[in-house]
């Protein structure tokens, strides 16, 4: 049984398509500079323009996207 | 309780033979996090919250050596801990799934099914135009897809971006882990980019055919 495709879902997939990079890094590769990442963010920090490729990765990967906010989340809980 | 140690007096803590009161500090300190992120979102239980925190104990301490400073010890302890809850999370959470309903046992995905599964209709308060376009795209796509991907990228990309499955699962399914799989899907986009591209298709042109519908 296959899901019907909406609109949205149609749209979101080609625009993810065209956002694609050659050089993308992988999800091990954002996973070892996350934390890095998260400080910059809470530090108030530009961080989706000092880290670029960690921004494009968390763009196209739900998975380290949802850990990201999760440990954003984590970190203002303990601050 | 000393919770504010630096990064080298964490190390010292907890290397060789690990401090009981640096272990309790960063026990308590994951567990905090971890019960803020995750606790009303993600229904979890507070069992669930210290299997984590355990399990995230042990891959901190086996893995103190890739430690690189580039953060507080306690941010990179805290990521650690979310990938290990995620890990389980997400496994829990996909294991009741029908394997018939989200079957990825098709060697391929035929005509038929692809075009069921790209198949809506376009909103009627669109202009004419607009619906031909946004018609247009989608057999394009739908050919793409059928004709310009392998196999594994046909399955990987309709499973993760048609039929919603969340990465960890497609991977345990197609037997591979989820960096691989990431790769994949990064092969299959930018194979259809270019195609789209090569075809003429511009992004100016697709934000145009779907801007008011």
């Amino acid at each position: 049984m296959m899901i019907p495709l909406g609109i949205d879902q149609f749209r979101h997939l080609v625009e993810h398509i065209f956002a694609t990079e050659a050089d993308e890094i992988d999800c091990d590769t954002c996973f070892t500079k996350l934390d890095r990442y998260a400080e910059m963010t809470l530090a108030g920090q530009d961080a989706a323009h000092l880290m670029p490729q960690i921004d494009a990765h968390l763009r196209h990967c739900s998975a380290c996207r949802e850990e990201y906010e999760a440990l954003l989340s984590a970190l203002k809980a303990v601050s | 309780m000393n919770p504010e140690r630096s990064n080298a007096a964490w190390l010292k803590a907890l290397n060789g033979e690990p401090e009981q009161e640096a272990l309790e500090d960063l026990r308590a300190y994951l567990l905090r996090g971890l019960r803020f992120a995750l606790g009303q979102r993600y229904r979890v239980t507070e069992s669930d919250l210290e299997d984590f925190v355990q399990e995230a104990m042990v891959r901190i301490l086996d893995n103190l050596d890739s430690f690189r400073g580039e953060s507080r010890f306690t941010t990179w302890a805290q990521k650690i801990a979310v990938r290990v809850a995620f890990s389980e999370l997400r496994r829990k959470r996909w294991q009741d799934m029908s394997l018939q309903d989200l079957s990825l046992s098709h060697d391929n995905i035929t005509g038929p099914e692809l075009d069921s599964a790209l198949n809506w209709l376009p909103s009627p308060s669109l202009n004419p135009e607009q619906q031909v376009t946004q018609q247009s795209l989608q057999a394009l796509l739908m050919e793409l897809i059928q004709e310009e991907l392998t196999d594994l990228q046909r399955r990987a990309l309709i499973a993760v971006a048609i039929q919603g499955m969340p990465l960890e699962e497609v991977a345990r399914r197609m037997n591979t882990n989820r960096n691989a799989l990431y790769k994949l899907l990064h092969d299959a986009r930018v194979r259809l980019k270019n195609r789209l591209e090569q075809r003429g298709v511009t992004v100016e042109e697709v934000m145009e055919a779907f801007s008011s519908g």
